[in-house]
């Protein structure tokens, strides 16, 4: 049954408003966090930070290193925090935080396709209209007037998916092109706030008219909360307008990635449920190892600056972080010094909220060829990564007319990474 | 036998068995050396093509150099070191390791009268190290990974290029920057991909001294799915600039090495997704003027001191040796 390690949706129902005044009070004191940090903290939501290493990030040159072998390629495995477990020398920021971080060795996706490897891992089925992660946790984390879309992905290409899948369209994803301010954010100036309020009135007439008519008071209420969404989304323009501390800017880096993850971090800290980062360029076919030297040498500094501010803010305890791709990259070098495609041995990494720090769950053979020990898939991830909320992922979503079941019911969370 | 490139022929296929990277005949000609992707090197019998293999360094290596009389092996890994070797040694053993920079170590070359080795790495240093592998020198001022050094045979000048496209002209002595040859086609930056790519590949001058020469890959449209073409670029040494390009239209590749033979004309190996390639150039001209076709992928290239054999290494785990005369009736 329930996995209750916190609050439930209820809980955050009405816990925002409530903790305003504690959040203030929380700012002021000693002046070490932000009140937005501060307010994150006491409002008692829990979020979500996915990393999402688009391309298919190689185990090899990550989490699972086996130099010396035969397709273990030129990159050494480095001593972490955590006595016994070693990463690639790629990832020396994050070795000094193995213990604040926990991975996966052993999942067997059983693709090697983008799409359906991205589908699996974000929807926690093989096959089907499923509700992504970032969707999921906009309906049962976010507060009842979130204050942001509840799931917001900072990328500059992917396709645009049916992420809500059966879930209200406010749930469904937002994307960000990259740190601008969407688009049309700002009302046009020829726009008055009379004007402005006059229209508003009619459209919601229109609405309650509509509404009254039968069958159609889901969709109306769905339409509303997007205009609510919209409207909330304007008022925090500035959150994209401000240009970054020079600090940030020499702590996460100047290149587009860390802008991306300080933008990341200001809107969990001003109430986004899920936010999703993309990190492009790991489909590496070809020069796999000089482009893991590019792409995790960027990576890496700024995802550790990104997981510091989370844990000096207390945000992490409340946030849960992941760092995963779609796939990973085969063992077999080809001759372009590249690896393709490959989801039989993956790796993944986690921390936060509800995760078990400094453990390494399975493992793969000696050749990194395939799993060697305790098999899992992005099925049984995605139950782990709502047990680690708090939330009961054998239950079911109730929509008009039907239950369908939050998790695949022939999956399990993997219990060894839980808190 | 007379040179002559329109002849050039594949003399010989040497196994070694495991994917190969890098490959330099010693300068008296008695052997080849040569890296696989096991950690190891391997010394070929430059006639009869007899190999030698041991365990050398913690990673691959990825190039090679020798002190001029050719007793000594320098090899560059990367484990971040470079290590000197006895070359004729029944059983070679380290004569001196040294920890050279931090992060691979891309490319490793000796001045003409063996007083200094340059190293190039990841830590975008160049650095200069004696023959007993003290470091004399460190020079910087490249932005990103250098991927080639080269010295000037009059022994004055290094050049050392790096994945932005740049070459710089360092004075030994001082350590000073004397000028920089940009090849900017030899980089790109692609945003969807997010990824940087190319670099100067390998650099080298020609007999008279006149013309500079540096190849790589342009064309890039997808650098992770390995689109892309070969390019080299001729500078004027004595101007510094830009003499010509020579791309290398529909061979998809990379240049990895290029050479200047006796009569010369440039020897460039490409490598990539079209196969493998031996390119002749005339060093007046924009298009090849003659190739070869490899059974398999070139990652790597040496020319014999004789002037007539070529080495290449290939990802099938063999040494293909080249002869660029007529073939022998």
């Amino acid at each position: 049954m329930a996995r209750n390690i916190g609050c439930n949706v209820i809980d955050h129902a009405v816990s925002r408003r409530g903790f305003l005044g504690a959040a203030s009070a929380a700012a002021t004191v000693g002046g070490l966090l932000t009140p937005a940090q501060a307010e994150a903290v006491q409002s008692g939501q829990k979020r979500i930070l996915q990393l999402f290493l688009q391309g298919g990030v190689s185990q090899f040159e990550s989490w699972d290193p086996k130099p010396g072998t035969k397709y273990g390629g030129p990159f050494r495995a480095i001593s972490t925090s955590v006595p016994g477990t070693q990463i690639c020398e790629l990832l020396p920021h994050t070795a000094q935080r193995m213990h604040q971080v926990s991975i996966v060795r052993s999942i067997n996706l059983k693709t090697n396709d983008h799409g359906q490897g991205r589908l699996f891992m974000e929807k926690g089925r093989r096959a089907g209209e499923f509700p992504y992660i970032g969707s999921v946790a906009a309906k049962y984390l976010s507060p009842k007037n979130p204050p942001l879309p509840g799931y917001l992905h900072i990328t500059t290409r992917g396709l645009t998916d049916n992420t809500n899948a059966f879930l209200e369209a406010q749930h469904a994803q937002m994307r960000l092109e990259g740190v601008q301010a969407p688009a049309n954010l700002a009302r046009p100036d020829k726009v008055a706030d009379e004007a402005a309020r006059r229209r508003e009135e009619i459209r919601s007439r229109l609405s309650q008219r509509f509404a009254g008519r039968s069958g159609q008071k889901a969709f109306v209420e769905s339409f509303e909360s997007s205009f609510e969404l919209a409207d909330r989304l304007m008022s925090q323009k500035p959150l994209f307008d401000a240009e970054p501390s020079a600090k940030d800017v020499e702590r996460y880096g100047s290149h587009p990635f860390g802008q991306r993850c300080i933008l990341a971090r200001k809107l969990l800290e001003n109430g986004a449920t899920c936010v999703k980062v993309t990190h492009h360029g790991y489909d590496t076919h070809a020069e796999n190892f000089n482009f893991h030297l590019e792409q995790l040498g960027e990576y890496d500094k700024t995802a550790c600056m990104l997981l510091d501010d989370l844990h000096d803010s207390g945000m992490l305890d409340s946030t849960l972080v992941m760092i995963y791709s779609e796939f990973g990259r085969t063992p077999k070098v080809n001759q372009r010094y590249g690896r393709d495609h490959w989801g039989a041995s993956v790796s993944v990494a986690a921390g936060g909220c509800g995760i078990k720090p400094g453990v390494v769950v399975g493992s793969t053979n000696p050749e990194g060829t395939e799993v060697a020990d305790r098999e899992v898939d992005a099925g049984d991830l995605f139950h782990t990564w709502f047990q680690a909320l708090g939330i009961d992922s054998t239950a079911d979503h109730t929509i008009p007319g039907k239950t369908i079941p939050i998790g695949d019911p022939t999956k399990a969370p993997i219990e060894e990474l839980l808190a | 036998m007379a040179l002559d490139v329109t002849k050039t022929h594949v003399l010989h296929e040497w196994k070694y068995g495991k994917p190969m990277i890098a490959c330099r005949y010693e300068p008296q000609g008695r052997f080849l050396f040569s890296s696989s992707e096991d950690y190891s090197l391997q010394r070929w019998n430059a006639e009869s093509g007899e190999k030698i293999a041991w365990e050398a360094h913690d990673s691959w290596v990825r190039d090679f150099a020798f002190l001029p009389d050719g007793e000594t092996v320098i090899s560059a890994g990367c484990d971040d070191r470079i290590i000197f070797w006895p070359t004729a040694a029944e059983k070679p053993e380290p004569k001196v390791e040294v920890a050279a920079h931090k992060g691979w170590v891309r490319c490793v070359d000796v001045n003409g009268d063996g007083s200094l080795i340059a190293s190039g790495g990841n830590d975008r240093l160049v650095k200069l190290w004696s023959p007993d592998g003290k470091l004399v020198k460190e020079l910087a001022g490249h932005e990103r990974d250098v991927y080639s050094v080269f010295f000037h045979p009059d022994g004055r000048f290094l050049l050392s290029g790096d994945l932005d496209g740049k070459v710089h002209q360092w004075e030994v002595a001082t350590g000073k920057l004397a000028r920089t040859f940009e090849a900017k086609d030899l980089h790109s930056y692609n945003g969807g991909q997010g990824v940087h790519y190319g670099g100067i590949r390998d650099i080298t001058l020609s007999a008279d001294k006149k013309t500079l020469a540096m190849t790589g890959l342009h064309k890039a449209s997808n650098p992770l799915g390995a689109v892309n073409e070969p390019l080299n670029y001729l500078f004027d040494w004595e101007s510094g600039k830009e003499v010509r390009k020579q791309p290398a239209d529909g061979i998809k590749g990379i240049g990895t090495n290029i050479d200047f033979l006796s009569d010369g004309t440039e020897l460039v190996a490409s490598g990539g997704s079209g196969g493998g390639y031996l390119l002749f150039f005339k060093a007046g001209e924009e298009k090849h003027f003659h190739n070869l076709k490899l059974k398999d992928t070139v990652r790597g290239m040496s020319v014999h001191p004789d002037g007539l054999r070529v080495a290449t290494t290939h990802y099938d785990g063999h040494i293909r040796i080249s002869k660029m005369t007529e073939k022998a009736a």
